[in-house]
């Protein structure tokens, strides 16, 4: 039946075609000449080359520095996103799902680009890449906690370019660092137009993709205190590597000179939960470490967290990962730290 | 042309072995990949050209109420947005699928799938095309979609296909193969039966350069060049000037250089048929390239075969009788690229390399509210899922007998001594010599070792699985007496000139995305003519300046093309000695042929290079009767069969207990392919095909929620395996030349993607034996193997 429609045309349908198409399509306008006139605007010319991704419109600026940055933000208003390492929010503005009016780019702000062991404290600046925190000596001895986060994070590309600063300020459920500096005790020191704000993580990240660094503040460092016999680990079960955490774990533990556990804080990515399992601390503190705390601990986060179902598994999937990944990490930063501990008696 | 002796030696390609035929060399076209200089649809930029994009239905299945251009058609950069009743007016609203259904180029009527096409916006750069889509105006009545292919026939389901003439339901097509009454017999009189629902979900080939063309319409003489992503440029032509009305002469399809293919770019969509009508409206070159969403949620998918598989045996392990139902998703229009008798492609080989009593399938073919396709994915016509069904139908028997699945499968393969093997659906396997493939296979493997680690393992409560894989493919499509798309019978034409000082240039009609076409073809005229790859131009990609030919899909280019070169070689040879005759002033047939040089016999040092010849063949030498002054010749090649390459894989996995997440550990893969052309080459087809079957076994799916919504349509949502998910391959051979293939060679393209998945599957499977898993479905991932480990196993759809 339908068939019949493109042999009814035969040669005569090209004319037929050209003629009409270019005289009645939805009214179409030829406008020859405007392509000449078209504004020569550099990126655009060097889109028609090489062609990637279309995100809506909208215009860039690149900061010079901190105050800059935050004149910036003040100056373009709430319509402004601040771009980092770019790899949460240039993919959402390609599928414009993200449409800024302004681009404000941090990534000449080298002047946030350090590790500093500060005394009890060590002082991340926010645009420190992931790379630079997977590489790091200091904080793979310190906090390797981190450096288990770091290597499961996406992949070297992207973490070549994110950054910290970045990652929390993005807060996805799913993402790592968040956890990590939660487990930590992190503070997160925050810029704006009335000086800076410290801030603890409870305070600063507020929920999925909240947190309270304000529309004219930038996020300028992550602090972590340093404890004596501490250590720390994270595991994560993804579909494939750079996906979405299915579920993770994170914790950290203080050994006493006794060996028993001073304090502890576990924390949980991707299953609902945007704080520290508290609950485990009454049954670990105070304990020595072993086999039937880390399975009531698992038991304690499985029941506080609130995962939802999706593509990456059934709530009761995740649950049991919130148990499972939990009695791990347990495991590890209790060993970890027995041998730090350890090594300071020795 | 960067000449092989520029480059240092490279000692792991074993190009310092440089051959004059087959054998292992480097790429020619890898220079210019590695620098980035290959030219993709999306690099040619033509003096004025615009730039095309689609607005695309947000939803699944709704009545078109209304669209309104105004506003997009007041942008400023705009010249015209094209409608569906624009088309209409003109009968160009839908065009023939390759499966001899029709297929919306624009909605006219009602939107049958999320991410169909809706309009057309041309415009001066591509972000102003992008940005006019927001300001069109589009209403929809939405109706309830048809999601679950196995409700597609339930009384009452929405009718999908309305504008099929006298349509009540979403039924495409019944189609068997085998003999029923002789196989249900059979199964009677079984000691032994067991039975299986086998899903193979909905998967996406995903080629790095997702589709796009520039058509360029020349409104003076009335010729359209098109260059386009297309794996078949003489089957787009025929087809382009069956649908648009443009005569057959005044159009030249181009294919460059083409970023993978994998079937996703055999099928004509409607993106293409727009930017030519953008080129005819406009009076300008236009470019429209699709972005890897609208790559994966519009253009054809693969697989999406529900089968519910029966397997009859002797409870001694004899392997009696295969029968199988099958329920296929098509999607919203039955856009399959296949041979037209053939509905379900190749299924039927589905009695895989075992010698069978009985062998009974049927398919039904239904629409649902999905993208369109089904054939692509280096599924060589669905023998992917016929031998991912038979594989897991072989291990769920071994299970049932508490046999291993290895000596099950050595003790039921077709013998070598039953080639030609007649198979219970119509086959005729060309050769095979299955059990020395098998065992290569498992002493790379270390196979009895390994069943001792798994059994030290399992005693420790640790889960580690070891899957097999025993692969027949039918590939090379095909005798054009049996196989045919849309009436184009399916050989293949090559043409050859030798030029005066002895280089040549071969045409070809088959286009490369990646397999390695100029290296390959070159290697064959080589190894037939003596003269060097290097001096042996390829040209292939161009309907101007090649012979007419199907294209490149289902392995069939050296199985098709590959002879048909070779052919033309040979064609060009015997002329030579003519020619030669003539200059040596003797007889042909006092002449003999060593590599490159036809020599009078007894007396090698009085003969005539091949560059001798041509110069002779150009020059003054007086030729006898009947040859004309030229070294070129041109066939057109009909193969009497298909070749059935095959082969054995086995892959260990481990499974973390605790979390479910599946590491492949080993995976070994014998292939034969029979005379083998460039192992190089074969090697790195081999490597691609294997990562898409760990990917297809672990990750890969396209799913849809129960309103339509395609859940798989980016890389954020679409998973395709790392470097990190795949283990260091280990590669063998067995070579069992082709009888009917003048070189016998076998096509290769798609044996890893075909015989992988059942290996990474049943692996998974044997290491959750513990469990009482028989059966799981794919992907396995790490949720899902949970599930299996708590009795939960269900069907991905």
């Amino acid at each position: 039946m339908h068939r019949a429609k493109y042999e009814s045309g035969g040669a005569q349908l090209l004319l037929v075609l050209w003629s009409t198409l270019t005289a009645t399509v939805a009214g179409s306008k030829l406008r020859h000449d405007s392509v000449a006139q078209r504004r020569a605007v550099p990126w655009k010319l060097l889109s028609e080359e090489k062609p990637v991704q279309i995100p809506a419109p909208f215009d860039y600026v690149r900061a010079s520095s901190v105050d800059n940055a935050l004149a910036l933000l003040d100056r373009h208003g709430a319509e402004s996103r601040v771009v980092a390492g770019g790899h949460s929010l240039l993919p959402m503005m390609k599928l414009r799902l993200a449409r800024p009016d302004w681009l404000i780019d941090i990534n000449d702000l080298y002047e946030l680009d350090y590790l500093l062991v500060d005394g009890p404290v060590l002082r991340i600046g926010a645009m420190t890449r992931h790379t630079t925190l997977l590489q790091s000596g200091d904080v793979r001895r310190l906090f390797p906690i981190i450096c288990d986060a770091e290597r499961v994070i996406a992949d070297p590309i992207v973490r070549n370019r994110g950054t910290i600063g970045g990652s929390l300020c993005q807060a996805d459920p799913a993402e790592d660092l968040s956890t990590v500096c939660h487990v930590l005790e992190a503070v997160a020191v925050v810029r704006g137009p009335a000086g800076e704000r410290m801030l603890s993580m409870a305070e600063f990240h507020r929920g999925p993709y909240e947190t309270a660094v304000a529309q004219n503040e930038l996020l300028i460092e992550v602090r972590v205190p340093i404890r004596a016999g501490s250590s720390s680990a994270y595991e994560k079960v993804e579909r494939r590597v750079g996906d979405w955490a299915v579920a993770a774990a994170g914790a950290s533990v203080t050994l006493g000179a006794d060996g028993t556990i001073s304090e502890v804080a576990v924390g949980l990515t991707a299953v609902g939960l945007e704080r520290n399992v508290t609950e485990v601390e009454a049954v670990l503190v105070g304990q020595t470490p072993d086999e039937t705390l880390f399975v009531e601990a698992g038991r304690l986060a499985a029941l506080a967290c609130d995962p939802l179902a999706d593509q990456r598994g059934p709530i009761d999937y995740k649950r049991h990962l919130a148990d499972e990944l939990t009695r791990r990490v347990l495991r590890v930063a209790c060993s970890r730290a027995a041998a730090s501990v350890s090594d300071i008696t020795i | 042309m960067t000449i092989l002796e520029d480059r240092p030696s490279n000692p792991a390609a074993g190009d310092h072995d440089r051959p004059i035929g087959h054998g292992r060399m480097q790429r020619k076209e890898d220079p210019r990949f590695v620098r980035g200089k290959g030219r993709y649809v999306d690099d040619i930029v033509l003096p004025g050209m615009l730039h095309g994009a689609i607005l695309r239905a947000p939803v699944a299945h709704a009545r078109l109420v209304s669209i309104d251009t105004t506003e997009a058609l007041a942008h400023p950069k705009v010249l015209a947005v094209i409608t569906g009743t624009d088309l209409q007016a003109l009968g160009l609203a839908w065009a023939p699928t390759l499966s001899m259904d029709v297929q919306a180029v624009l909605v006219t009527d009602k939107v049958r799938f999320q991410g169909q096409e809706v309009a057309f916006v041309v415009a001066e750069d591509r972000y102003a095309a992008r940005d006019a889509l927001e300001l069109i105006q589009v209403e929809y009545d939405v109706l309830p979609p048809v999601v679950d292919a196995r409700k597609a026939m339930d009384p009452g389901a929405p009718v999908i296909r309305d504008d099929l003439e006298g349509r009540t339901d979403n039924h495409i097509f019944d189609w068997e193969a085998g003999d029923k009454a002789e196989t249900d017999a059979v199964f009677a009189s079984a000691d032994v039966v067991v039975k299986q629902e086998i899903v193979y979900p909905r998967v996406h080939p995903a080629p790095m350069e997702t589709c796009g063309a520039v058509a360029d319409f020349d409104p003076i003489d009335g010729r359209l060049t098109l260059y386009e992503t297309t794996q078949a440029p003489h089957a787009h032509r025929t087809l382009f000037a069956m649908v648009s009305g443009i005569p057959e002469h005044k159009i030249r399809v181009v294919s460059p250089d083409i970023g993978g293919g994998f079937g996703n770019k055999v099928g004509i969509y409607p993106g293409y048929i727009l930017a030519v009508v953008g080129s005819i409206v406009t009076g300008k070159p236009v470019k429209w390239v699709e972005d890897r969403s609208e790559n994966l949620m519009s253009t054809s998918f693969a697989r999406d075969y529900i089968m519910q598989g029966e397997i009859a045996a002797t409870k001694d392990g004899k392997i009696l009788a295969l029968r199988t139902n099958v329920l296929a998703d098509h999607g919203a229009f039955n856009a399959t690229a296949q041979p037209t008798k053939y509905p379900a492609g190749f299924f039927h080989i589905f009695t895989g390399s075992y010698d069978l009593a009985a062998a009974h399938c049927t398919v039904t073919g239904v629409y649902t509210n999905k993208a369109p396709g089904g054939v692509a994915y280096a599924c060589s016509f669905r023998v992917t899922e016929a031998v991912y069904l038979v594989e897991r139908m072989v291990d769920i028997l071994a299970r049932k007998l508490d046999m291993d699945p290895a000596e099950l499968r050595l003790k039921n393969f077709i013998k070598k001594e039953q080639f030609p093997y007649a198979n219970k659906t119509g086959w005729e396997y060309d050769s095979g010599d299955y059990e020395p493939t098998m065992r290569l296979s498992m002493k790379i493997a270390g196979y009895d070792e390994l069943r001792r680690e798994q059994k030290e393992k399992r005693e420790r409560g640790e889960l580690m699985g070891i899957g097999i894989s025993f692969f027949t493919e039918t590939v090379g499509a095909g005798p054009r007496k049996d196989m045919d798309i849309l009436g184009l019978g399916m050989a293949d034409g090559a043409e050859l000139r030798i030029h005066p000082t002895g280089k040549a240039v071969v045409r070809i009609s088959v286009q490369s995305q990646g397999q390695g076409h100029e290296t390959t073809f070159a290697q064959i005229v080589a190894e037939e003519i003596g003269i060097p790859p290097e001096d042996i131009d390829v040209v292939h990609g161009d309907t101007d300046q090649t012979p007419f030919g199907l294209g490149t899909y289902g392995s069939r280019s050296t199985p098709v093309s590959g002879a048909a070169v070779a052919l033309v070689a040979r064609k060009v040879r015997e002329k030579a000695r003519f020619i030669a005759a003539a200059m040596l002033e003797t007889r042909p047939e006092d002449l003999e042929w060593a590599k490159g040089r036809w020599f009078v016999k007894g007396d090698p040092r009085v003969g005539k290079t091949m560059a001798e010849i041509a110069m002779g063949a150009h020059g003054t030498v007086a030729l006898p009767e009947g040859i004309d002054g030229n070294l070129d010749a041109e066939v057109t090649y009909d193969p009497p069969n298909l070749t059935f390459p095959f082969g054995a894989y086995i892959c260990v996995v481990d499974i973390d207990p605790g979390t479910g997440h599946v590491t492949v550990r080993r995976f070994i893969a014998v292939d034969d392919c029979g005379t083998r052309i460039n192992p190089m080459i074969i090697e790195g087809q081999i490597h691609g095909g294997l990562t898409d079957g760990v990917g297809m076994a672990l990750m890969e799916i396209i799913e849809f929620d129960d309103e339509g919504n395609c859940l798989g349509g980016s890389f954020m949502d679409y998973l395709i395996p790392t470097a990190m998910e795949v283990p260091d391959w280990e590669t063998g051979f067995t070579v069992t030349p082709s009888p009917h293939h003048p070189i016998g060679a076998k096509g290769v393209g798609e044996s890893a993607t075909v015989g992988s998945p059942p290996a990474v599957v049943n692996a998974v499977v044997d290491a959750l034996a513990p469990f009482g898993v028989v059966h799981m479905d794919m992907p396995c991932t790490p949720a899902r193997v949970w599930e299996a480990m708590q009795g939960r196993t269900r069907p991905p759809v």
